[in-house]
């Protein structure tokens, strides 16, 4: 039995007007894993997904999905993958069982197998009580819930998960996170993009970082903390004022430069080895500087998109400037 | 979570097929008029056009223009309700590609473009369900006119007949304003760029003044102004019960715009993606 991949892309590209949203990205996603897309927002992951998803035309490169090609075959491609859009993509002003109903409808359910299918779907995801109020009548988790459930009708073997837990309150996300795990225990294959790195870290079996339209770095959770080093010594400094000296220190002894979050007064170190924290300690002392507070870590993965981008994954400020620029182009 | 059976993907991907099927595209037309009907019935501000525009109209224009051109107003009444037919029609397809703008832009049109469905299903299905405002507008203008004196002599089965040809008219040329609705920027814009096709297209017309009374160069464009031949056809079988010409040239202009509206509104569609 050949295994082709449930989604191979090659050098895809998006321009709007003069900005590249997606820049040469290349994909190689196997069946039944979790595939998360890590980047902040306008790094042109919701692009992406929608060149794959046939909602958007590839200016170049080329995609397969389960071997079916996205540019030549977008109405297979279409009968494959789920989608689950970043802003909920059902009807207002009809009930959610309506919506179901239609969706199965228009892809060729019959009526009543369409309304047994919608009623499954609202009880797998506790939806029964809402089951005929209009979805304006909805909160925002709920909505997510019925949108992922709309994509699930004709259980299709690929689902595309647009940012499925932004704007979700930690309990809702828990139990999206949950539904997500049991689409992938049912055989399905998962694409989903995501700002938060502990979404990313918890449910994804292989990671892409991406940032502005490039893939940055990719690999599993645990290799990508592993390549900005074994462990990290986090610092806080007493004064700010000690800043400079201290970046010198770290440089001595390490040869690297911390990353620096002044407001804070911390400094992130990444270490080959956790003893290295001594020479940076002793260094710290010989040199007068005093500390707060000193702790060796595993990488976090906000400490990898940091070392990767250079960025601070919540220093946002950037990315919506990015972001404005990318909506004035379209 | 647990399906009964788990997903095969070279299973789903031996299913799928490479279009939608003549079948297939009918009943998801059909399903998104059933959409665009429920819609309707819960925003019933939606059918304010079609009521209130016939009612008011009718009554308006009759006692204005009546005694100016035919003397009185149950002269003018046989020239002028279908005019008002044709009137009211055409503004009720207006409203389709304002309606359809707005529609586009909400979240849900994501999913029917990620859904295996004939692009042109989104488009036909609301227009679909737009008949039922043709009649009820066509009725209604019939109905005001009766009660203010109109008295057809064509019979029901005349009326009848100029009620299906409208409806068949309005359909057609609101193929115009869903291409109109997929290639303006908002609502707004449909709302203009349509009122600037359907003034012309209604005033520049015999729907309220007989052809003959106007300058020869106007003359000429009202003569090829298929709302002209609309009323014209619309008066014959109302008026007198005859399958005139005008029905056949009416039919002919309707088949016109579909044939050529239909498709680029479909291609517009697929690229606005």
């Amino acid at each position: 039995m050949t295994t082709t991949a449930a989604v191979r892309a090659t050098g895809l590209i998006k321009t709007f007007d003069t900005v590249r949203a997606v820049d040469g990205i290349d994909l190689d996603i196997s069946r039944g894993e979790i595939f998360g897309v890590l980047g902040p927002n306008g790094a042109g992951k919701t692009t992406m997904l929608r060149m794959l998803a046939t909602l958007l035309p590839i200016d170049a490169g080329r995609a397969e999905i389960f071997g079916v090609d996205v540019a030549a075959e977008p109405h297979r491609i279409r009968q494959l993958v789920g989608v689950t859009g970043q802003y909920a993509s059902v009807d207002e002003d009809l009930t959610a069982t309506e919506n179901l109903w239609l969706f199965g409808r228009l892809q060729g359910l019959r009526a009543a197998e369409s309304r047994a299918t919608a009623r499954r779907l609202l009880a797998q995801f506790g939806l029964e009580d809402a089951a005929d109020k209009t979805i304006s009548q909805f909160s925002g988790g709920m909505r997510r819930r019925l949108d992922l459930a709309a994509s699930l009708i004709m259980r299709p073997p690929l689902i595309f998960l647009d940012e499925p837990t932004t704007g979700l309150d930690p309990r809702t996300r828990n139990q999206m996170w949950d539904t997500i795990r049991g689409l992938v225990a049912d055989g399905c294959t998962v694409l989903l993009t995501t700002q938060y790195l502990d979404e990313a870290d918890q449910l994804a079996d292989r990671i892409a970082v991406i940032d502005h339209g490039r893939k940055v770095a990719e690999g599993t959770p645990d290799e990508l903390k592993t390549s900005v080093g074994e462990s990290t010594l986090q610092l806080q400094l007493a004064s700010n004022a000690d800043q400079v000296l201290a970046c010198d220190v770290v440089r001595r002894a390490l040869g690297i430069d911390p990353v620096l979050t002044p407001e804070s007064r911390r400094m992130t170190v990444p270490l080959g080895e956790a003893d290295r924290a001594g020479d940076v300690l002793i260094g710290l002392r010989q040199a007068g500087i005093h500390i707060t507070s000193v702790s060796v870590d595993k990488p976090t993965l906000d400490e990898v998109f940091m070392a990767i981008t250079g960025r601070d994954p919540g220093n946002t400020e950037q990315d919506a400037r990015d972001e404005i620029a990318l909506e004035v182009a379209r | 979570m647990s399906a009964v059976v788990a997903v095969d993907p070279a299973a789903a991907v031996a299913r799928t097929r490479p279009h939608s099927t003549m079948p297939e595209t009918l009943s998801q037309t059909l399903s998104m008029a059933w959409r665009a009907m429920k819609k309707m019935r819960r925003n019933p501000e939606q059918f304010f056009d079609v009521t209130i525009q016939p009612l008011l109209f009718t009554a308006m224009f009759a006692y204005i223009f009546g005694g100016a051109i035919s003397g009185n107003v149950s002269k003018y009444l046989p020239l002028m309700i279908p005019g008002i037919v044709a009137q009211t029609v055409l503004t009720t397809c207006m409203a389709t590609g304002v309606q359809l703008r707005e529609d586009m832009d909400k979240g849900v049109f994501d999913r029917f473009k990620s859904l295996p469905m004939a692009r042109i299903a989104p488009l036909a299905g609301p227009m679909v369900a737009d008949l039922v405002r043709y009649l009820i507008a066509a009725s209604l203008t019939f109905l005001t006119g009766m009660a203010i004196g109109y008295r057809p002599h064509g019979g029901v089965g005349g009326v009848l007949a100029a009620i299906v040809l409208s409806i068949f008219t309005g359909w057609a040329i609101a193929w115009i304003f869903t291409w109109v609705g997929t290639i303006a920027k908002n609502a707004r814009s449909v709302q203009g760029i349509s009122m600037m096709i359907l003034f012309p297209l209604t005033f520049l017309s015999n729907a309220f003044v007989p052809a003959s009374t106007l300058p020869g160069w106007l003359r000429d464009f009202v003569k090829i102004n298929p709302v002209s031949h609309l009323v014209s056809a619309t008066r014959d079988l109302a008026n007198n019960s005859t399958i005139s010409a005008e029905v056949g040239w009416t039919l002919l202009a309707g088949v016109v715009v579909i044939a050529v509206f239909a498709p680029l509104s479909v291609r517009t569609y697929k690229r606005s993606l």
